[in-house]
């Protein structure tokens, strides 16, 4: 049951792919989707066994690679962990792939489009039941490719191009990290499975190693090695600049791979290492210290874009640094438990998004909204509550995930407590402003839409100006995620982080003799409770005065503050910085070793030189060749002369 | 004794001496050309699979062993294989016929001269894989230039005659100082025969010696940096075929050499230098990738990204580990796979648009959409990405260097994203974007032909990169062996240490 819930979306990504062209794109369709569907169903069969019985195995497929000590197996693992990503990744991937049914009806590309999103979903499998290090790089990297694929669907687009490249580059970056930390697992512990390495973790953390010219406790390394690897994956802070780019693929791959499934392979890493990361606290402090930062500065940024997706991708990026300090302070039950929450209702806000710019043709500029509730209340209403989720309204989902995490940094023994506190706190209250802003923005006030905006389709007839309700493919999607976003805290809140924990998760997550995080969170203070509620509260209120009572005050906010504006809106300046420190300068290197270093160098002293000195030496025979008989008589004399002398001197005995 | 050793030598041979029979230059003369050349191929390959089923891969002896009379008593003719050389009798035999027929219609001039040189290559190179003398060895290694400057010079592009000099210049000069070294092991110990030779102790002082000797012509092969500028030159020029051979199977010569002789033969020596190698290789790896990232030229860019490959290769090597040793020869048949699929794929625009700039193009994939796809596979094997045979070799050296040193690990690996960079822009600029230059507007995607070409090639580079074990543990045994031996060696070398 397990090899067909990750084979079936190969199998639909063959199809589709291999022969799209021939079977049409309905065919195309129904085919993936379908195979997605019971890939789907089957993971929330293997869920419940899982998670609710005793089904845990692994499942050897065969052998990969091996040399000297190393051997590498395909195999699949189901534990808990898993089996909580299986849900997550099939359900919203079927689900995506439902609505894109609707969403991408005009392109003819859409055989191609299915099939990236089936290779997707098959390569995210692989990531999630990987059974050791390497298949779970195979796996990461896979998400790449098709991440990198679907970004740049439609490759016409020079800015879809480029945003594919930096995204497939900057996690290279990554990945970086990962593979030396794969290396240095396996010089530990002469194995990459994780049941043999997690065995030899005792060992590891009492270790010295000496990386880079820098002795290392053991443990710390491995991890920190490890976590560059999720840190470009899940966008953290310095290596975060290419999910808002990333935006430039179609809305639903946005919301299956840059919302709820690829960008979190990070969170899922660091709790599939648990064991590792457990050893270090030193390293679980770093996890912490980046999380918070990337809460707070994707937070900030997110509070003045105005491109709808910008806002929901900053909001994501923000969401992944929560999910980290939860890691960071040992809580991993609530960092998967927000991850698993947050599928949903991102999901849900990425397509109620997708849903909104069907609606007003590609519009994506939510200055150019406003008013649309009248026009698509259905999908207003699916956005509402992906937003009162995402800021954690009362017994929505992200009610109870959010707040655990929060309280969870309060409560935490690490170094960083009060850094990740304080700013997972304003990064709340942040939250919440924004999403109402881009919610009052787009469905409230006046429309200011509709005049002179509408290039491009201004000469289509077949497209209304009226800004429409999407199909039923499109809004049952919306339906189903929206319930996931109001329940899905309410009713695993128990099992993932409450008293059900030990008998849900059967040691998937592991937690130190002394972690007793998930007790210490029952025992905060009232006021750290209630703090996240307040935090939403004042964002509310003050979105609610800015945007819908006093809509003047933005604009005279921004003038008052230009600095400050210009530096949230731009980014905090992050892909001008990166531009001047490696892009120029890798480029220049490249062309002066070229010119230079190949050219006048290599060449110069070694073949081209010979060949002028070869040159040069001719230049100056052709000059004795004169052309004056007495020239050559005079040379001759010489010649004979120094003959005689040689002669005379004994040279010929 | 058997006799498929020579026979796969002497079959290209027959074929060269069917086409010396071909008169006249009229089409079916040519045709017959084609035919009798593919033929020659074809059958080669088929005998070096007979000879793959004769051997046994778990064993690290040398097999198919056969022997005869040649220059004197002890200078003799004498063939044979082991794991490390098997797999690349079948990468030649096998890339051979793709050769063949991507010069199908791209070649018109000196058809039956060109064809000739592409059999007597593959007969020499058989030989050198599988020589088991070592003046044996060293005449194949170098009469293998002459048809490849050949090709170079006579069906090469603008600027052959300096490329084919660059070439011959740079092999020729290494090749002279090995030959002298193999003078100097004549004399010491009285023998080419290569497996009395690998069991022959040099004395340490001459093994530095004799190593710089042959690391000089193998480093050129490679090629190494900084002797790499003949590469980008020749691949430029020569043909789309003649770049085919270069990039799967002349680079290979050298790192064979490496594993072949300098290695077992030298090993403290190699121990000594390993430092010394490790260096030029995450040079190469580094700085040719930032060279790459600026190539104007399509076939330029994969020269310098052929270098940096190499790079991974000779690291691999000399960190004397077996994920190293298995590693680097596994990303040697990988890249010939791959790099030859890119060259080919390079041969198809370039024979519809005559150019090689990258600037000329943009936008295939809206007229070529299978052209896209297979170039995107072919693509990402070359930077590494799992589940293509690009990704095995790749992690299996840098898995190797880092237990040798965790520096040259750190450097290398930064190869993993520089390769990114200048593969996928150079993706981007050819194959997406807008399609707006009025030359590619009737462009035609993949012919049959051309599918035959790519596809096979396309299914082994997915193939071995989910499943590497067929190749990759022909590499076990020997590399087992070989680690034993200069184990000994070094113990042995410690010991006499320790009594000073």
């Amino acid at each position: 049951m397990v090899q067909a819930l990750v084979f079936l979306p190969l199998i639909g990504f063959l199809i589709a792919g291999l022969f799209g062209r021939v079977i049409g794109a309905r065919a195309s369709e129904i085919v993936t989707t379908g195979l997605m569907l019971i890939s789907a169903a089957l993971s929330w069969f293997v869920f419940m066994r899982v998670g609710y019985g005793d089904g845990a195995e692994r499942i050897m497929l065969g052998q990969w690679f091996a040399s000297g000590g190393l051997v590498v197996d395909w195999a699949l693992r189901v534990d808990t962990l898993t089996a909580v990503m299986l849900v997550v990744v099939n359900s919203v991937s079927s689900l995506v792939h439902l609505y894109s049914i609707g969403y991408m009806h005009e392109d003819r590309n859409r055989p191609r489009f299915f099939a990236y999103l089936s290779l997707f979903t098959f390569a995210m499998l692989m990531l999630v039941t990987s059974d050791n290090l390497v298949q779970m790089f195979f796996g990461w990297e896979g998400v790449g490719l098709a991440s990198y694929l679907l970004i740049g669907f439609w490759f016409q687009k020079p800015t879809a191009n480029a945003a594919a490249m930096k995204a497939f580059i900057v996690n290279r970056v990554g990945d970086f990290g990962f593979a030396l930390g794969i290396f240095l697992v396996f010089v530990l512990t002469g194995s990459v499975s994780y049941d043999a390495v997690f065995a030899r973790v005792p060992e590891i953390a009492a270790m010295k190693v000496h990386f880079i010219g820098v002795d290392w406790n053991a443990a710390t390394i491995t991890c920190l090695l490890l976590f560059m690897g999720a840190m470009g994956k899940s966008a953290q802070f310095l290596l975060h600049t290419w999910l808002p780019d990333a935006m430039e693929g179609p809305t639903p791959v946005s919301a299956l791979i840059h919302a709820a499934t690829m960008v979190t392979a990070g969170v899922f890493m660091v709790a599939r290492l648990s064991p590792i990361f457990e050893a270090s606290p030193a390293a679980l402090t770093f996890v912490m210290v980046m999380g918070a930062t990337t809460a707070f500065f994707a937070a900030t940024v997110g509070l003045v874009q105005n491109d709808i997706k910008r806002v929901i991708a900053y909001s994501t990026c923000s969401q992944l640094g929560y999910m980290f300090v939860a890691l960071g302070a040992g809580a991993y039950s609530a960092g998967i438990f927000h991850l698993f929450t947050h599928a949903f209702f991102k999901a849900l806000l990425f397509l109620g998004a997708g849903s909104v710019i069907h609606a007003m043709h590609h519009e994506q500029d939510i200055r150019h909204m406003g008013g649309l509730w009248k026009k698509i209340p259905f999908t207003t209403a699916m956005m509402a509550i992906g937003t009162l989720a995402l800021t954690g309204f009362p017994l929505t989902a992200g009610y109870f995930s959010k707040d655990a995490i929060i309280e969870s940094a309060y409560a935490s023994q690490s170094g960083a407590q009060s850094y990740a506190f304080i700013l997972l706190v304003l990064a709340a209250c942040m939250t919440s402003f924004y999403s109402w802003r881009l919610f009052f923005m787009t469905f409230t006030g006046n429309a200011r839409w509709g005049h002179d905006d509408h290039h491009g389709h201004a000469a289509d007839d077949h497209h209304a100006h009226e800004p429409h309700e999407s199909p039923l493919t499109m809004l049952v999607p919306l339906a189903l995620l929206a319930l996931g976003a109001l329940l899905s805290g309410y009713m695993f809140y128990g099992v993932f982080i409450g008293e059900g924990y030990g008998e849900f998760w059967k040691g998937a997550l592991f937690t130190g003799e002394n972690n007793h995080i998930l007790h210490a969170i029952h025992d905060v203070p009232g006021w750290v409770k209630n703090a996240p509620l307040v935090m939403m509260i004042i964002g509310f209120v003050v979105a609610y005065i800015f945007y819908v009572r006093h809509p003047h005050l933005p604009g005279q906010l921004a003038a008052n503050q230009p600095i400050l504006y210009r530096f949230l809106l731009n980014k905090w300046y992050f892909d001008e910085l990166y531009d001047f420190l490696f892009v120029r300068p890798a480029k220049w290197l490249g062309y002066q070793l070229w010119k230079k270093g190949d050219g006048r160098v290599i060449d110069g002293m070694g073949p081209d030189g010979i060949a002028a000195r070869v040159q040069n030496v001719t230049a100056i025979v052709v000059k004795f060749q004169t052309g004056y008989l007495y020239h050559y008589a005079f040379a001759m004399l010489m010649g004979v002369a120094a003959l005689i002398t040689w002669y005379m001197f004994g040279g010929a005995h | 004794m058997s006799h498929l050793l020579s026979a796969l030598i002497i079959l290209p041979l027959v074929g060269v001496a069917a086409l010396l029979m071909v008169r006249g230059e009229s089409d079916s003369a040519k045709n017959n050309v084609r035919w009798i050349a593919l033929f020659a191929t074809l059958i080669t390959f088929i005998v070096s699979i007979v000879a793959w089923g004769r051997f046994d891969p778990s064993s690290s002896a040398f097999q198919l062993v056969e022997e005869g009379e040649w220059l004197s008593e002890t200078i003799r003719f004498k063939l044979g294989v082991d794991g490390f050389s098997m797999p690349f009798i079948l990468l030649t035999t096998f890339l051979m016929p793709f050769c063949i027929v991507a010069s199908w219609v791209s070649v018109e001039k000196r058809l039956k001269e060109y064809m000739i040189a592409f059999l007597v290559l593959e007969a020499l190179m058989i030989g050198v894989f599988s020589a088991l003398d070592l003046v044996l060895f060293y005449l194949f290694f170098e009469a293998g230039l002459i048809p490849m400057f050949l090709i170079i010079g006579i069906w090469g592009g603008k600027r052959r005659i300096y490329a084919s000099f660059k070439f011959f210049l740079y092999t020729l000069l290494g090749s002279l100082l090995m030959l002298v070294a193999i003078m100097a092991m004549f004399w010491t110990a009285g023998t080419t025969d290569i497996p009395s030779l690998l069991a022959f102790k040099f004395p340490s002082g001459m093994q530095t010696w004799l190593w710089l000797a042959f690391f000089a012509s193998f480093a050129v092969k490679m090629p190494m940096w900084p002797v790499h500028t003949w590469l980008p030159d020749a691949h430029v020029e020569a043909p789309t075929a003649g770049s085919v051979i270069l990039a799967a199977i002349l680079l290979k010569m050298g790192g064979y050499g490496f594993i072949r002789f300098s290695i077992p033969m030298f090993p403290e020596a190699s121990l000594y230098f390993a430092p010394f190698v490790f260096a030029l290789s995450v040079v190469a790896i580094v700085y040719t990738s930032l060279v790459a990232l600026m190539q104007e030229d399509i076939k330029k860019l994969i020269a310098y990204s052929s270098v940096a490959h190499m790079g991974f290769v000779t690291m691999g090597l000399f960190t004397l580990t077996s994920q190293g040793i298995q590693g680097a020869m596994f990303q040697m048949v990988s890249h010939g796979i791959v790099s030859g699929a890119l060259v080919l794929a390079v041969g198809v625009v370039y024979d519809r648009m005559h150019t090689r700039e990258i600037s000329a193009y943009g936008g295939l994939v809206h007229r070529m959409p299978l052209f896209a796809i297979a170039f995107m596979v072919f693509t990402m094997a070359n930077v590494g990405l799992p589940g293509t045979s690009g990704f095995v070799g790749e992690f299996l050296t840098l898995l190797g260097a880092f237990r040798a040193n965790t520096w040259v690990a750190f450097v290398a690996t930064t190869g993993v994203v520089l390769s990114a960079a200048y593969a996928l822009w150079l993706y981007a600029r050819v194959v997406f974007g807008t399609l707006d230059k009025p030359s590619l507007m009737t462009i035609k995607d993949l012919s049959a032909r051309e599918i035959g070409l790519l596809a096979p090639l396309l299914i082994l580079t997915i193939y071995f990169g989910i499943k590497p074990g067929p190749v990759l543990d022909v590499f076990a045994a020997p590399t087992e062996a070989l680690l034993k031996t200069t184990q000994m060696a070094f113990d042995a070398a410690h010991l006499a240490l320790a009594l000073q």
